[in-house]
Protein backbone atom coordinates (compact mmCIF):
# COMPACT_ATOMS: atom_id res chain seq x y z
CA UNK A 1 0.00 0.00 0.00
CA UNK A 2 1.28 3.46 -0.84
CA UNK A 3 -0.13 6.95 -0.37
CA UNK A 4 0.12 8.67 -3.74
CA UNK A 5 -0.58 12.31 -4.42
CA UNK A 6 -1.81 13.32 -7.85
CA UNK A 7 -1.69 17.03 -8.57
CA UNK A 8 -3.89 18.36 -11.34
CA UNK A 9 -2.51 21.07 -13.59
CA UNK A 10 -4.72 23.60 -11.82
CA UNK A 11 -3.12 22.68 -8.50
CA UNK A 12 -5.90 20.49 -7.09
CA UNK A 13 -4.42 17.71 -4.93
CA UNK A 14 -5.71 14.18 -4.63
CA UNK A 15 -4.07 11.86 -2.12
CA UNK A 16 -5.22 8.25 -2.24
CA UNK A 17 -4.03 4.89 -0.96
CA UNK A 18 -3.14 2.57 -3.81
CA UNK A 19 -2.73 -1.17 -3.44
CA UNK A 20 0.63 -2.76 -4.18
CA UNK A 21 0.91 -4.24 -7.65
CA UNK A 22 -1.46 -1.77 -9.29
CA UNK A 23 -0.06 0.92 -11.52
CA UNK A 24 -0.09 4.62 -10.71
CA UNK A 25 -2.48 4.99 -13.67
CA UNK A 26 -4.93 2.47 -12.18
CA UNK A 27 -4.73 4.26 -8.84
CA UNK A 28 -6.00 7.41 -10.51
CA UNK A 29 -8.66 5.76 -12.68
CA UNK A 30 -10.09 3.64 -9.84
CA UNK A 31 -10.37 6.71 -7.64
CA UNK A 32 -11.94 8.86 -10.37
CA UNK A 33 -9.07 11.33 -10.30
CA UNK A 34 -9.37 13.60 -13.34
CA UNK A 35 -6.40 14.28 -15.57
CA UNK A 36 -5.35 10.78 -16.55
CA UNK A 37 -7.18 9.43 -19.61
CA UNK A 38 -5.44 6.07 -20.19
CA UNK A 39 -7.13 5.63 -23.57
CA UNK A 40 -5.34 2.37 -24.39
CA UNK A 41 -6.03 0.85 -20.98
CA UNK A 42 -2.42 0.44 -19.89
CA UNK A 43 -0.88 -1.40 -22.82
CA UNK A 44 1.73 1.33 -23.42
CA UNK A 45 0.13 2.02 -26.78
CA UNK A 46 -0.78 5.67 -26.24
CA UNK A 47 0.52 8.54 -24.16
CA UNK A 48 -2.60 9.66 -22.32
CA UNK A 49 -1.60 8.64 -18.78
CA UNK A 50 1.40 10.96 -18.91
CA UNK A 51 2.62 12.37 -15.57
CA UNK A 52 5.59 14.35 -14.32
CA UNK A 53 7.33 12.63 -11.42
CA UNK A 54 8.74 14.95 -8.75
CA UNK A 55 12.54 15.11 -9.13
CA UNK A 56 13.47 13.38 -5.88
CA UNK A 57 11.20 10.45 -6.75
CA UNK A 58 12.21 10.03 -10.37
CA UNK A 59 15.31 7.92 -9.62
CA UNK A 60 13.57 5.86 -6.93
CA UNK A 61 10.79 4.39 -9.06
CA UNK A 62 11.20 1.52 -11.51
CA UNK A 63 13.11 2.51 -14.65
CA UNK A 64 11.40 3.26 -17.95
CA UNK A 65 10.41 0.27 -20.00
CA UNK A 66 11.70 -0.24 -23.50
CA UNK A 67 9.42 1.70 -25.77
CA UNK A 68 8.11 4.01 -23.06
CA UNK A 69 10.17 6.95 -24.32
CA UNK A 70 8.89 6.27 -27.83
CA UNK A 71 5.36 6.78 -26.57
CA UNK A 72 6.38 9.80 -24.49
CA UNK A 73 7.61 11.43 -27.72
CA UNK A 74 3.92 11.54 -28.59
CA UNK A 75 2.77 12.95 -25.25
CA UNK A 76 1.56 16.48 -24.60
CA UNK A 77 4.57 18.57 -23.51
CA UNK A 78 6.97 15.84 -22.40
CA UNK A 79 9.76 16.86 -20.03
CA UNK A 80 12.83 15.22 -18.53
CA UNK A 81 10.78 13.84 -15.63
CA UNK A 82 7.92 12.54 -17.79
CA UNK A 83 6.62 9.00 -17.28
CA UNK A 84 3.66 6.96 -18.39
CA UNK A 85 1.80 6.27 -15.15
CA UNK A 86 0.66 2.86 -16.46
CA UNK A 87 4.30 1.77 -16.28
CA UNK A 88 4.90 2.75 -12.64
CA UNK A 89 4.13 -0.19 -10.38
CA UNK A 90 2.97 0.63 -6.87
CA UNK A 91 4.80 -0.88 -3.89
CA UNK A 92 5.40 0.11 -0.24
CA UNK A 93 8.53 1.95 -1.43
CA UNK A 94 6.35 4.39 -3.34
CA UNK A 95 4.59 5.63 -0.18
CA UNK A 96 4.50 9.42 -0.46
CA UNK A 97 4.98 9.55 -4.24
CA UNK A 98 3.86 12.79 -5.84
CA UNK A 99 3.03 13.10 -9.53
CA UNK A 100 2.02 16.20 -11.45
CA UNK A 101 -0.39 15.93 -14.34
CA UNK A 102 0.08 17.82 -17.60
CA UNK A 103 -2.26 20.58 -18.76
CA UNK A 104 -4.02 17.98 -20.90
CA UNK A 105 -3.48 14.47 -22.24
CA UNK A 106 -4.73 14.75 -25.81
CA UNK B 1 -26.16 11.48 -51.77
CA UNK B 2 -25.50 7.84 -50.87
CA UNK B 3 -28.51 5.88 -49.65
CA UNK B 4 -27.79 3.03 -47.27
CA UNK B 5 -29.65 1.00 -44.64
CA UNK B 6 -26.98 1.69 -42.04
CA UNK B 7 -23.85 3.79 -41.82
CA UNK B 8 -21.07 2.57 -39.55
CA UNK B 9 -18.61 5.07 -38.13
CA UNK B 10 -15.34 3.31 -37.37
CA UNK B 11 -13.60 0.43 -39.13
CA UNK B 12 -12.19 -1.23 -36.02
CA UNK B 13 -13.08 -4.81 -35.05
CA UNK B 14 -16.51 -3.83 -33.71
CA UNK B 15 -17.41 -1.83 -36.83
CA UNK B 16 -16.28 -4.67 -39.09
CA UNK B 17 -18.22 -7.37 -37.27
CA UNK B 18 -21.30 -5.14 -37.07
CA UNK B 19 -21.11 -4.80 -40.86
CA UNK B 20 -21.04 -8.59 -41.10
CA UNK B 21 -24.12 -8.88 -38.91
CA UNK B 22 -25.99 -6.29 -40.99
CA UNK B 23 -25.17 -8.05 -44.24
CA UNK B 24 -26.20 -11.45 -42.83
CA UNK B 25 -29.67 -10.16 -42.06
CA UNK B 26 -29.92 -8.57 -45.49
CA UNK B 27 -29.17 -4.92 -44.85
CA UNK B 28 -26.75 -2.68 -46.78
CA UNK B 29 -24.12 -0.72 -44.99
CA UNK B 30 -21.13 1.51 -45.64
CA UNK B 31 -18.24 2.29 -43.31
CA UNK B 32 -16.45 5.60 -42.70
CA UNK B 33 -13.11 5.85 -40.87
CA UNK B 34 -10.74 8.74 -40.33
CA UNK B 35 -7.66 6.50 -40.55
CA UNK B 36 -6.27 5.66 -43.98
CA UNK B 37 -6.57 1.94 -43.26
CA UNK B 38 -9.00 -0.62 -41.87
CA UNK B 39 -8.58 -1.93 -38.32
CA UNK B 40 -8.88 0.98 -35.87
CA UNK B 41 -6.85 0.76 -32.68
CA UNK B 42 -5.90 -2.84 -33.48
CA UNK B 43 -3.98 -1.74 -36.53
CA UNK B 44 -2.85 1.71 -35.40
CA UNK B 45 -1.87 1.07 -31.78
CA UNK B 46 -1.00 -2.61 -31.45
CA UNK B 47 -0.71 -4.43 -34.80
CA UNK B 48 2.01 -6.71 -33.39
CA UNK B 49 0.71 -7.21 -29.88
CA UNK B 50 -0.89 -10.58 -29.19
CA UNK B 51 -4.51 -10.67 -27.99
CA UNK B 52 -5.54 -13.72 -25.95
CA UNK B 53 -9.24 -13.22 -25.26
CA UNK B 54 -11.03 -13.46 -28.58
CA UNK B 55 -13.46 -16.40 -28.24
CA UNK B 56 -12.14 -19.53 -29.98
CA UNK B 57 -8.95 -17.74 -31.03
CA UNK B 58 -6.25 -18.67 -28.50
CA UNK B 59 -3.84 -16.01 -29.70
CA UNK B 60 -3.72 -13.45 -32.50
CA UNK B 61 -2.20 -10.03 -33.10
CA UNK B 62 -4.16 -6.87 -33.79
CA UNK B 63 -3.21 -7.17 -37.44
CA UNK B 64 -4.24 -10.83 -37.70
CA UNK B 65 -7.57 -10.10 -36.04
CA UNK B 66 -8.19 -7.28 -38.51
CA UNK B 67 -7.27 -9.44 -41.49
CA UNK B 68 -9.55 -12.24 -40.31
CA UNK B 69 -12.45 -9.83 -39.91
CA UNK B 70 -11.81 -8.43 -43.39
CA UNK B 71 -11.76 -12.00 -44.76
CA UNK B 72 -15.03 -12.73 -43.04
CA UNK B 73 -16.53 -9.77 -44.93
CA UNK B 74 -15.29 -11.05 -48.30
CA UNK B 75 -18.66 -12.50 -49.40
CA UNK B 76 -20.14 -9.04 -49.13
CA UNK B 77 -19.57 -5.92 -51.09
CA UNK B 78 -19.04 -3.23 -48.50
CA UNK B 79 -17.91 0.24 -49.37
CA UNK B 80 -15.27 1.77 -47.11
CA UNK B 81 -14.72 5.52 -46.95
CA UNK B 82 -11.25 5.82 -45.44
CA UNK B 83 -9.41 9.02 -44.46
CA UNK B 84 -12.81 10.62 -43.93
CA UNK B 85 -14.17 11.80 -40.63
CA UNK B 86 -17.88 12.08 -40.02
CA UNK B 87 -18.38 15.74 -39.20
CA UNK B 88 -22.15 16.20 -39.17
CA UNK B 89 -25.16 14.08 -38.35
CA UNK B 90 -28.48 15.87 -38.91
CA UNK B 91 -32.05 14.72 -38.61
CA UNK B 92 -34.14 14.73 -41.78
CA UNK B 93 -37.62 13.33 -41.12
CA UNK B 94 -37.12 9.70 -40.14
CA UNK B 95 -33.65 9.63 -41.71
CA UNK B 96 -30.24 10.94 -40.76
CA UNK B 97 -28.11 13.00 -43.13
CA UNK B 98 -24.45 12.34 -42.50
CA UNK B 99 -21.65 14.49 -43.89
CA UNK B 100 -17.95 13.65 -43.87
CA UNK B 101 -14.85 15.85 -43.86
CA UNK B 102 -14.50 15.22 -47.60
CA UNK B 103 -18.08 16.28 -48.25
CA UNK B 104 -19.49 12.78 -48.86
CA UNK B 105 -23.20 12.76 -48.00
CA UNK B 106 -25.25 9.82 -46.79
CA UNK B 107 -28.92 9.43 -46.07
CA UNK B 108 -29.76 6.55 -43.76
CA UNK B 109 -32.27 5.55 -41.07
CA UNK B 110 -29.45 4.06 -38.96
CA UNK B 111 -26.10 5.44 -37.80
CA UNK B 112 -23.91 3.07 -35.80
CA UNK B 113 -21.06 4.71 -33.93
CA UNK B 114 -18.26 2.18 -33.49
CA UNK B 115 -15.73 4.88 -32.86
CA UNK B 116 -13.52 3.43 -30.11
CA UNK B 117 -12.03 6.31 -28.16
CA UNK B 118 -12.73 8.72 -30.99
CA UNK B 119 -10.98 9.49 -34.23
CA UNK B 120 -7.25 9.44 -34.69
CA UNK B 121 -5.89 12.92 -35.25
CA UNK B 122 -2.32 14.17 -35.44
CA UNK B 123 -0.88 15.44 -32.16
CA UNK B 124 -0.40 19.18 -32.58
CA UNK B 125 2.09 21.70 -31.24
CA UNK B 126 1.13 23.29 -27.95
CA UNK B 127 2.99 26.63 -28.13
CA UNK B 128 1.01 29.81 -28.14
CA UNK B 129 -0.14 31.19 -31.46
CA UNK B 130 0.43 28.03 -33.50
CA UNK B 131 -3.19 27.90 -34.67
CA UNK B 132 -3.00 30.85 -37.04
CA UNK B 133 -0.21 29.22 -39.05
CA UNK B 134 -1.79 25.77 -39.12
CA UNK B 135 -2.39 24.28 -42.59
CA UNK B 136 -0.38 27.18 -44.06
CA UNK B 137 3.14 27.00 -42.72
CA UNK B 138 2.62 24.59 -39.83
CA UNK B 139 1.74 21.15 -41.15
CA UNK B 140 1.20 17.69 -39.69
CA UNK B 141 1.17 15.80 -42.98
CA UNK B 142 2.53 16.48 -46.44
CA UNK B 143 0.35 16.46 -49.51
CA UNK B 144 2.69 18.15 -51.99
CA UNK B 145 6.39 18.11 -51.19
CA UNK B 146 7.14 20.55 -54.03
CA UNK B 147 5.96 23.53 -51.99
CA UNK B 148 9.11 23.16 -49.83
CA UNK B 149 11.60 23.39 -52.70
CA UNK B 150 14.44 25.79 -51.87
CA UNK B 151 12.83 26.68 -48.52
CA UNK B 152 13.88 26.12 -44.94
CA UNK B 153 11.84 23.42 -43.24
CA UNK B 154 11.97 22.62 -39.51
CA UNK B 155 10.82 19.10 -38.77
CA UNK B 156 9.89 18.01 -35.22
CA UNK B 157 9.68 14.39 -34.12
CA UNK B 158 11.72 11.22 -33.70
CA UNK B 159 9.75 8.53 -35.50
CA UNK B 160 9.80 7.23 -39.05
CA UNK B 161 7.61 10.00 -40.49
CA UNK B 162 9.86 12.75 -39.16
CA UNK B 163 13.06 10.99 -40.24
CA UNK B 164 11.80 9.90 -43.66
CA UNK B 165 10.68 13.43 -44.51
CA UNK B 166 13.92 14.93 -43.19
CA UNK B 167 15.87 12.64 -45.53
CA UNK B 168 13.55 13.20 -48.48
CA UNK B 169 13.38 16.98 -48.15
CA UNK B 170 17.15 17.34 -47.60
CA UNK B 171 17.48 16.77 -51.37
CA UNK B 172 16.28 20.24 -52.23
CA UNK B 173 15.49 22.10 -49.00
CA UNK B 174 17.35 23.36 -45.99
CA UNK B 175 16.26 20.93 -43.28
CA UNK B 176 16.32 21.36 -39.50
CA UNK B 177 15.43 18.21 -37.59
CA UNK B 178 14.48 18.74 -33.96
CA UNK B 179 13.77 15.99 -31.43
CA UNK B 180 13.24 16.08 -27.66
CA UNK B 181 15.88 13.40 -26.92
CA UNK B 182 18.90 11.96 -28.70
CA UNK B 183 17.40 8.56 -29.40
CA UNK B 184 15.08 8.02 -32.34
CA UNK B 185 12.33 5.47 -32.66
CA UNK B 186 12.61 5.14 -36.44
CA UNK B 187 14.03 2.14 -38.29
CA UNK B 188 17.79 1.73 -37.71
CA UNK B 189 18.71 2.20 -41.39
CA UNK B 190 16.74 5.46 -41.43
CA UNK B 191 18.38 6.68 -38.23
CA UNK B 192 21.84 5.86 -39.70
CA UNK B 193 20.98 7.81 -42.84
CA UNK B 194 19.93 10.84 -40.79
CA UNK B 195 23.25 10.78 -38.91
CA UNK B 196 25.12 10.48 -42.20
CA UNK B 197 23.25 13.46 -43.66
CA UNK B 198 23.91 15.39 -40.45
CA UNK B 199 27.64 14.79 -40.84
CA UNK B 200 27.57 15.98 -44.43
CA UNK B 201 25.61 19.06 -43.27
CA UNK B 202 22.55 18.22 -45.39
CA UNK B 203 20.46 18.06 -42.20
CA UNK B 204 20.86 20.36 -39.20
CA UNK B 205 20.12 18.13 -36.24
CA UNK B 206 19.01 19.51 -32.86
CA UNK B 207 18.41 16.89 -30.19
CA UNK B 208 17.04 17.43 -26.68
CA UNK B 209 15.30 20.51 -28.03
CA UNK B 210 11.59 21.32 -28.19
CA UNK B 211 9.60 24.11 -29.80
CA UNK B 212 9.35 27.11 -27.50
CA UNK B 213 8.08 30.01 -29.58
CA UNK B 214 6.98 30.93 -33.08
CA UNK B 215 8.03 34.35 -34.35
CA UNK B 216 6.29 36.24 -37.15
CA UNK B 217 3.01 38.02 -37.70
CA UNK B 218 1.56 37.05 -41.07
CA UNK B 219 4.04 34.37 -41.89
CA UNK B 220 6.53 32.44 -39.79
CA UNK B 221 9.90 34.15 -39.75
CA UNK B 222 11.72 32.06 -37.18
CA UNK B 223 11.22 29.72 -34.27
CA UNK B 224 12.85 29.49 -30.86
CA UNK B 225 13.74 26.03 -29.66
CA UNK B 226 14.77 25.27 -26.10
CA UNK B 227 16.82 22.41 -24.68
CA UNK B 228 16.64 20.67 -21.30
CA UNK B 229 19.01 23.26 -19.78
CA UNK B 230 16.79 26.12 -21.01
CA UNK B 231 19.30 27.08 -23.69
CA UNK B 232 17.48 28.74 -26.59
CA UNK B 233 18.37 28.62 -30.28
CA UNK B 234 16.69 30.77 -32.89
CA UNK B 235 16.12 29.14 -36.28
CA UNK B 236 15.00 30.99 -39.40
CA UNK B 237 12.38 28.88 -41.09
CA UNK B 238 9.63 28.97 -43.70
CA UNK B 239 7.76 25.83 -42.67
CA UNK B 240 7.32 23.89 -39.43
CA UNK B 241 6.33 20.24 -39.62
CA UNK B 242 5.22 18.21 -36.59
CA UNK B 243 5.24 14.41 -36.58
CA UNK B 244 4.27 13.39 -33.05
CA UNK B 245 2.04 10.46 -33.90
CA UNK B 246 -1.72 10.22 -33.61
CA UNK B 247 -3.94 10.85 -30.64
CA UNK B 248 -7.57 9.88 -30.23
CA UNK B 249 -10.15 12.64 -29.98
CA UNK B 250 -13.86 12.31 -29.55
CA UNK B 251 -14.18 15.12 -32.08
CA UNK B 252 -17.50 16.06 -33.68
CA UNK B 253 -19.40 13.16 -31.99
CA UNK B 254 -19.70 15.51 -29.01
CA UNK B 255 -21.97 17.79 -31.08
CA UNK B 256 -24.66 15.34 -32.14
CA UNK B 257 -26.94 15.74 -29.16
CA UNK B 258 -25.98 12.43 -27.55
CA UNK B 259 -25.69 11.75 -23.82
CA UNK B 260 -21.94 11.69 -23.33
CA UNK B 261 -20.12 10.88 -20.10
CA UNK B 262 -16.34 10.63 -19.87
CA UNK B 263 -15.89 10.38 -23.62
CA UNK B 264 -18.38 7.53 -23.92
CA UNK B 265 -21.96 7.47 -25.22
CA UNK B 266 -24.83 6.19 -23.10
CA UNK B 267 -26.89 3.40 -24.68
CA UNK B 268 -29.57 0.92 -23.73
CA UNK B 269 -28.65 -2.76 -23.66
CA UNK B 270 -31.47 -4.00 -25.85
CA UNK B 271 -30.69 -2.13 -29.06
CA UNK B 272 -27.52 -0.26 -28.10
CA UNK B 273 -29.41 2.82 -29.13
CA UNK B 274 -28.43 6.25 -27.84
CA UNK B 275 -30.89 8.90 -26.70
CA UNK B 276 -31.42 9.64 -30.43
CA UNK B 277 -33.64 7.22 -32.30
CA UNK B 278 -31.67 5.47 -35.06
CA UNK B 279 -28.25 6.35 -33.64
CA UNK B 280 -26.49 3.47 -31.93
CA UNK B 281 -23.13 3.18 -30.20
CA UNK B 282 -21.19 -0.08 -29.93
CA UNK B 283 -17.73 -1.14 -28.80
CA UNK B 284 -15.41 0.89 -26.59
CA UNK B 285 -17.31 4.12 -27.18
CA UNK B 286 -20.59 2.95 -25.62
CA UNK B 287 -21.40 2.97 -21.97
CA UNK B 288 -24.01 1.10 -19.90
CA UNK B 289 -24.04 -0.51 -16.45
CA UNK B 290 -21.54 -3.36 -16.48
CA UNK B 291 -19.82 -2.31 -19.72
CA UNK B 292 -16.54 -4.11 -20.40
CA UNK B 293 -14.13 -2.61 -22.92
CA UNK B 294 -13.42 -5.93 -24.59
CA UNK B 295 -13.47 -6.73 -28.29
CA UNK B 296 -15.89 -9.60 -27.61
CA UNK B 297 -18.36 -7.18 -26.00
CA UNK B 298 -18.22 -5.04 -29.14
CA UNK B 299 -19.20 -8.05 -31.24
CA UNK B 300 -22.25 -8.73 -29.09
CA UNK B 301 -23.27 -5.08 -29.06
CA UNK B 302 -22.95 -4.87 -32.86
CA UNK B 303 -25.09 -7.97 -33.34
CA UNK B 304 -27.92 -6.46 -31.31
CA UNK B 305 -27.64 -3.01 -32.87
CA UNK B 306 -27.85 -4.64 -36.32
CA UNK B 307 -31.23 -6.23 -35.43
CA UNK B 308 -32.48 -2.86 -34.22
CA UNK B 309 -31.43 -1.35 -37.56
CA UNK B 310 -33.64 -3.85 -39.38
CA UNK B 311 -36.79 -2.37 -37.85
CA UNK B 312 -36.02 1.12 -39.13
CA UNK B 313 -34.62 0.05 -42.50
CA UNK B 314 -37.45 -2.41 -43.28
CA UNK B 315 -40.44 -1.03 -41.35
CA UNK B 316 -42.89 -3.20 -43.31
CA UNK B 317 -41.06 -6.48 -42.90
CA UNK B 318 -40.82 -8.74 -39.91
CA UNK B 319 -37.33 -9.72 -38.84
CA UNK B 320 -36.86 -13.47 -38.75
CA UNK B 321 -34.14 -14.94 -36.52
CA UNK B 322 -32.08 -17.51 -38.41
CA UNK B 323 -28.86 -19.49 -37.95
CA UNK B 324 -26.03 -19.48 -40.49
CA UNK B 325 -25.88 -23.29 -40.19
CA UNK B 326 -29.41 -23.83 -41.46
CA UNK B 327 -30.79 -20.76 -43.25
CA UNK B 328 -30.94 -20.96 -47.05
CA UNK B 329 -31.41 -17.21 -47.26
CA UNK B 330 -28.27 -16.52 -45.26
CA UNK B 331 -26.30 -19.11 -47.22
CA UNK B 332 -27.31 -17.38 -50.42
CA UNK B 333 -26.17 -14.07 -49.03
CA UNK B 334 -22.86 -15.65 -48.11
CA UNK B 335 -22.60 -17.25 -51.51
CA UNK B 336 -22.03 -20.72 -50.05
CA UNK B 337 -23.49 -23.99 -51.25
CA UNK B 338 -27.03 -24.72 -50.13
CA UNK B 339 -27.59 -28.42 -49.30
Amino acid sequence: MAKITYIEHNGTNHTVEVQNGLTVMEGAVQNNIPGIDADCGGSMACATCHVYVKEDWFDKINKKNEGEDDMLDQAYEPKKNSRLSCQIIVSDDLDGLIVDMPYKQT
Amino acid sequence: MIKTDALIIGAGPTGLFTAHQLKLIGLDCEIVDNLDKIGGQCIELYPDKPIYDIPAVPECTGEELTNNLINQLKPFDIKFHLSERVDEVKKDGDKWIVKTSKGTLFTTPNVIIAGGVGSFEPRKFSVEGHEKFENKSILYSIKDKNIFKGKTVSIFGGGDSALDWAIELSNNCNVNLIHRRDEFRGAQATVDKVHELTKSKKINLFTKFQLKKINGSNKIESIDIEDDDKKIENLKTDYVLGFFGLIMQLGPIANWGLNIDKKTVEVDTEKFETNQKGIYAVGDICNYPGKLKLILSGFHEGALAARACFKLARPNEKYRFEFTTSSKTIKNRLGVKVD
